[in-house]
C-alpha cells in the first residue's frame, strides 16, 4: 500500500480518464462509458491500496486485480501505463494489430494484466481461485475485482460467489460498478437486479454500500476493508455513473461501446480537466 | 481378462501425484466419489476444493489457481467438462494458455444406463477445435495412469477422457505412452486400425480375427487425438494406405476426421471411419449401444475386409 492522498488519487482518476478516452478516441473504437465510471475504484486500487511492482509484473507475492468487466480495459491499460508496466507511448496503440492493448485483456500480451477477461460473468471465478491460493499458500496478498452490474446477470458470478463464501476469501475485494445501463438499455428495463446489493450479503459478503465517485468513500471503504479479517469477502457496493467526468457521456447508454468524434473528444478533454 | 475402468487408474494416480507435489490440486464439482477423487480429497484437503454444481465456475477458479501456480485438475464427466463449461475452457484456460487439466469420467457411451444426457459423444471433436488445448483418451487401466502422470508433468491445457465401465486391460505397468505421440500395438502390412479410449480392445480383437484369415493388421492406440500424431498416419497412408478408424465418439470431428484431414491433404489412401453415427444415445447396455452404431469387432472387421478386397 502507498499513502497516495485522496487529493492526488482524485487527480490521477481525472488523468486516467483523460488516458482513457484519448485511447478510445485514436483507436476510433472501445468501451468509454465503463471505463469513466468505473476510474476511481481502478486508481485507488492501483495507485494507493495494491502492493504491485510494474518493475516485476509477476512477482508472486502481488495483490491481483481482475477486470471481470473486460471490456473498460482502456482504463486499466491507462492505469498501467502510467505506472510504468509498459512504456507509456503503448497506450495510443489500443485495438491495433500486434499491440499489447488487446480490445479486451490479455494476460499473455500485457504486462500487469493477472487474468484475460472480455467475456462477462468469468472472471470473479478466476479472482475466487486466486485468493483460494494465496489463502492456502499462507501469503497475504489480496484479489480486487471489477464487475459489472449488468455482468451480475450472469449465473456464474453467484456460482463464484458460493465458492467465496465457502472457502472464507476475505482477501477477496468485489467493487460492483453500479451504473444501472448495459446495452439494451437501463438494468431495469433489460433485466432488473434485484436488491443486487442484499444479494451480495445474502451470498455471505460484508457489503459496503458507497458512492464509487466519490474517491474519498472509496479509499475509507478500502481503509475499512484492509482492518476488517473476519473470514467474509468483500463487497463494495457503488453507485456510479457512466460516463463520469463527460458531460454529455454521463448517464447516456449509447456511449457504452461508442468512440467520440473529433469536436467530442475536444470538448471531452476540457471537462475532464476542468470540470463542467 | 481382467477388466477395470479408465476412472480408476486416474483416481489411483492422480493420488499418487499429490502427494509427491503440492501443487498437483483437484477441483470436484460434486461427483468426486464417481470421478475417483475421494481418497485425493481425504488425504490432502490442502490440495482439494468442491465448488459443488457449479461446473462454470470450476473452471474459472482452476484458471484462477493456475495463475498462482498450481496444477489443478478439474474433475467431472466428459461432457459437463467439455460442453458445460466450453467457453469457460476457451476463455480462461485455453486462450491464456493456463495449465489446467480437465480429466473426465464418463467418456462416449460408457455411462450407458444414464442415457443421452450423460453420454459424451460430441466432447473430444469440439475441444478438439479450440487452440492450445491437447485431448486424450487412454484406453486401459495402466495407459490411464501413465498418461495422468504425463499430463501433470506437461505444461498446458488438457481434456483427459475416462471410462465409466470397466474395461480389459491390454497393457502392463511397463508399457510407456507419450502424449501427442501414436501408441503402436502392433505392426502390419495389409490394413491399418486406428482406434482409441475404449475401442482399442475392438481393435485388438478384429486384427486378430483378420490374422485368422491371412491379414496382416497394424494396430494403433492413437490416445491423444489433439496434438495428433500426424507422422503416424502418413506412415500408414504411404506404407499400408487403407485405414480404419475407432472410436466410442461421434464420427464428425473425433479421431476420424483427424485421421482424414491428414489422408486428404496427401491426396491419397482409404479411410473408414467406425463411430457413433451422429446420434443421440439411450439407456441401454454399454455394448448394445456400441453395436447400435457398428462399432463391433464384426464391423471392424468387416470394414477392413472391404477395403482390402
Amino acid at each position: 500500500m502507498k499513502n497516495t492522498s485522496v487529493a492526488e488519487l482524485k487527480k490521477i482518476a481525472q488523468d486516467l480518464r483523460k488516458k482513457a478516452v484519448t485511447m478510445i478516441y485514436e483507436a476510433q473504437s472501445g468501451h468509454p462509458g465503463g471505463s469513466l465510471s468505473v476510474a476511481d475504484f481502478v486508481t485507488a486500487c492501483y495507485f494507493r491500496e495494491m502492493d504491485i511492482d510494474p518493475q516485476n509484473p509477476k512477482w508472486p507475492d502481488r495483490d491481483r486485480f481482475v477486470l471481470s468487466k473486460g471490456h473498460v480495459c482502456p482504463i486499466q491499460y491507462a492505469a498501467l501505463g502510467t505506472l510504468g508496466f509498459f512504456p507509456e507511448e503503448v497506450l495510443h496503440t489500443l485495438r491495433q494489430e500486434g499491440s499489447k492493448l488487446q480490445g479486451h485483456p490479455d494476460m499473455k500480451k500485457c504486462p500487469g494484466i493477472d487474468i484475460s477477461t472480455g467475456s462477462l460473468g468469468q472472471g470473479l471465478a478466476c479472482a475466487v481461485g486466486m485468493a483460494l491460493a494465496a489463502k492456502r499458500d499462507g501469503k497475504k496478498y489480496r484479489v480486487f475485482v471489477a464487475v459489472g452490474d449488468g455482468e451480475a446477470q450472469e449465473g456464474e458470478i453467484w456460482e463464484a460467489c458460493q465458492t467465496a463464501n465457502k472457502y472464507e476469501l476475505d482477501n477477496l475485494i468485489v467493487f460492483v460498478d453500479n451504473n444501472n445501463l448495459q446495452i439494451d438499455g437501463t438494468t431495469d428495463e433489460v433485466m432488473p437486479n434485484i436488491d443486487l446489493g442484499n444479494k451480495f450479503a445474502a451470498f455471505g459478503f460484508d457489503v459496503y454500500r458507497i458512492n464509487g465517485n466519490d474517491m474519498q468513500q472509496v479509499v475509507d471503504t478500502l481503509d475499512a476493508i484492509r482492518m476488517r479479517s473476519n473470514g467474509k469477502p468483500k463487497c463494495i457496493f457503488a453507485q456510479t455513473v457512466k460516463g463520469k467526468g463527460v458531460s454529455y457521456m454521463e448517464n447516456q447508454g449509447v456511449w457504452h461501446g461508442v468512440a467520440p468524434n473529433k469536436e467530442e473528444y475536444e470538448q471531452a478533454m476540457k471537462e475532464l480537466e476542468e470540470g463542467f | 481378462m481382467e477388466k477395470k475402468a479408465t476412472r480408476d487408474g486416474f483416481g489411483e494416480e492422480i493420488l499418487a501425484l499429490g502427494k509427491e507435489d503440492n501443487g498437483i490440486y483437484v477441483v470436484d464439482v460434486d461427483i468426486g466419489k464417481s470421478c475417483k477423487t475421494t481418497a485425493f480429497a481425504k488425504a490432502l484437503p490442502q490440495q482439494h476444493v468442491n465448488v459443488g454444481i457449479a461446473e462454470q465456475n470450476a473452471a474459472g477458479v482452476a484458471a484462477g489457481l493456475a495463475t498462482c501456480g498450481k496444477t489443478p485438475f478439474v474433475v467431472t464427466y466428459a461432457v459437463f467438462g467439455s460442453l458445460r463449461m466450453c467457453e469457460m475452457i476457451r476463455q480462461e484456460v485455453c486462450y491464456p494458455n493456463l495449465n489446467v487439466k480437465f480429466a473426465c469420467s464418463h467418456g462416449g457411451v460408457t455411462p450407458a444406463n444414464d442415457g443421452a444426457s450423460h453420454q459424451a459423444i460430441e466432447d473430444m471433436g469440439v475441444l478438439r477445435t479450440i487452440p492450445n488445448m491437447t485431448v486424450i483418451m487412454p484406453a486401459d487401466y495402466w495407459s490411464a495412469k501413465k498418461l495422468v502422470a504425463a499430463a501433470a508433468k506437461t505444461y498446458g491445457p488438457m481434456f483427459l477422457r475416462f471410462t465409466r465401465d470397466a474395461i480389459p486391460v491390454i497393457y502392463d505397468e511397463n508399457t510407456e505412452f507419450v502424449i501427442g505421440k501414436a501408441h503402436e500395438v502392433q505392426d502390419g502390412k495389409d490394413v491399418a486400425l486406428i482406434a482409441n479410449g475404449d475401442t482399442v480392445r475392438l481393435a485388438i480383437d478384429a486384427a486378430k480375427a483378420l490374422e485368422a484369415k491371412g491379414k496382416s493388421v497394424k494396430v494403433i492406440d492413437m490416445h491423444t487425438i489433439k496434438p495428433l500424431d500426424v507422422d503416424a498416419v502418413k506412415a500408414c497412408v504411404e506404407n499400408i494406405g487403407k485405414i480404419v478408424t475407432i472410436e466410442d465418439h461421434n464420427i464428425l470431428n473425433g479421431l476420424g476426421s483427424a485421421v482424414c484431414e491428414v489422408a486428404a491433404e496427401m491426396g491419397k489412401g482409404k479411410v473408414k471411419r467406425i463411430g457413433i453415427q451422429d446420434q443421440f444415445g439411450e439407456s441401454a447396455p454399454y455394448e448394445r449401444l456400441l453395436a447400435k452404431n457398428g462399432i463391433t469387432v464384426e464391423n471392424i472387421v468387416a470394414q477392413a475386409e472391404a477395403l482390402m478386397a
